[in-house]
């Protein structure tokens, strides 16, 4: 499997758009599919479902240790707390950063990714060079993300294998004091919560107190 | 099968690329292959591991030359054409030649929502009690099933310690072969890095997979 969308594989010249036009076609002249059903599944992932809801969850947990508790718990349940719940986040699990242990996510089989907090996953994540390293040389994955992950700390690889979905839970960065719950979520980017990077860092990101 | 999508530890594909401001889809037809193939769903009456069984199936050659959603329109049409619900000619024609055959079921826009928002549970109540518990050191199976299956061979034959019972859950490899949920205990194993590749691996690496439970044999 490639990601490569440069050339023949998508753009209007494609083949691909003439046999997806014609298998809809068939599809709904046969009344197996509405079109408006179709319509409704892409605007959920590209408008409502992304990234932003996993940031919620976050946030919320560095800034409140009993809804961390639940979430560390029960994370499904902590999850809907904030109402983020459906497909592929049924069996949700919150891992969390520390100064001793950076997490990392994959499915190496496939594509396996928590929906409801995260959206559909980035190419990248789908691509055979994460799929295959994130397991074996996770160090160096991290490392061309622009992330170096001291040699001492250790790194725990999570093989999404079966139904349980994983969001990491990144640390808090420093010099966040007081900030609101809204304001934190800004820090907190899609990749800090598969592992491939960190939250923002409040002195460079643009965010201000 | 031990097939091309089984990537763990497989080298030459290269650095991890990722796209700046990446658009959640790139294509109009990438937006339609996604939603036929969740749409479809009902009316196939099929589940998530015999979807993801059409899309791993196939010759190496084949996985690693499609893109991802030229594998999710292979695998939605091969469903398609093994349940007869569509022919060969009426794709080639880009029109339905056949009457419909009768489905058990439909997603119409009006539940769109509430079954995205609803999910379905994978958790299952079973009576026979859970072979393993949290500590103790388990193999993975040194197996190679032609069918579909979730232990990944990178695991296969190493020894790991349970670290979570999740409860049981429906069972792939006979889910995705028809043959029912079958559902068995789930367990998170965690796995040194050097157990899995070696004395010159990274030290400080440790990797998990979700194992079902007929995937593990206890150490003795």
């Amino acid at each position: 499997m490639h990601d490569d969308h440069d050339h023949d594989h998508g753009s209007e010249m494609s083949p691909m758009v003439a046999r997806v036009r014609a298998l809809e076609t068939v599809l709904t002249e046969k009344g197996y599919v509405d079109p408006k059903a179709l319509d409704l599944i892409v605007e959920t992932y590209e408008t409502k479902i992304g990234p932003r809801n996993g940031a919620q969850v976050v946030a919320r947990a560095w800034t409140d240790p009993a809804y961390k508790a639940r979430l560390m718990k029960h994370a499904t349940a902590a999850i809907a707390e904030l109402g983020f719940a459906g497909m592929q986040g049924e069996h949700m699990v919150a891992v969390e950063n520390t100064d001793v242990v950076h997490n990392l996510v994959v499915c190496t089989l496939c594509s396996c990714y928590p929906l409801p907090v995260l959206g559909l996953p980035p190419v990248w994540y789908k691509s055979a060079p994460y799929r295959s390293r994130a397991v074996l040389d996770p160090r160096s994955v991290l490392s061309e993300f622009g992330l170096n992950v001291p040699a001492s700390k250790e790194i725990r690889v999570w093989d999404s294998t079966a139904e349980i979905r994983y969001l990491v839970i990144p640390q808090r960065p420093g010099g966040t004091e007081g900030w609101t719950v809204e304001k934190l979520a800004t820090l907190v980017t899609r990749d800090s919560m598969i592992g491939a990077g960190l939250a923002l860092d409040p002195q460079t990101s643009g965010a201000s107190a | 099968m031990n097939g091309a999508h089984d990537m763990g530890g497989v080298m030459g594909f290269g650095p991890v690329v990722a796209e700046k401001n990446e658009p959640v889809f790139h294509f109009e037809w990438e937006r339609r292959v996604r939603a036929m193939t969740m749409a479809m769903g009902a009316p196939m009456g099929s589940n998530i591991d015999q979807g993801r069984f059409a899309r791993e199936d196939r010759s190496p050659s084949d996985y690693l030359s499609k893109t991802y959603y030229e594998l999710w329109f292979a695998g939605l049409t091969r469903m398609l054409l093994d349940r007869d619900l569509v022919t060969a000619e009426e794709l080639r024609a880009g029109l339905s030649i056949h009457p419909a055959k009768p489905v058990p079921r439909l997603l119409k826009a009006e539940d769109v929502a509430s079954v995205l928002a609803k999910g379905r549970s994978y958790e299952r109540t079973i009576q026979q009690p859970a072979r393993f518990k949290t500590g103790d050191r388990v193999r993975a199976r040194n197996m190679h099933p032609t069918g579909h299956t979730r232990l990944p061979r990178y695991v296969r034959g190493h020894i790991g310690t349970v670290m979570h019972t999740h409860g049981a859950h429906v069972f792939p490899d006979s889910n995705a072969a028809g043959l029912g949920e079958a559902p068995q205990w789930l367990y998170n194993i965690r796995f040194t890095g050097r157990e899995l590749w070696g004395e010159a691996a990274d030290p400080a690496v440790t990797l998990s997979v979700d194992a079902w439970e007929s995937y593990l044999e206890p150490i003795l």
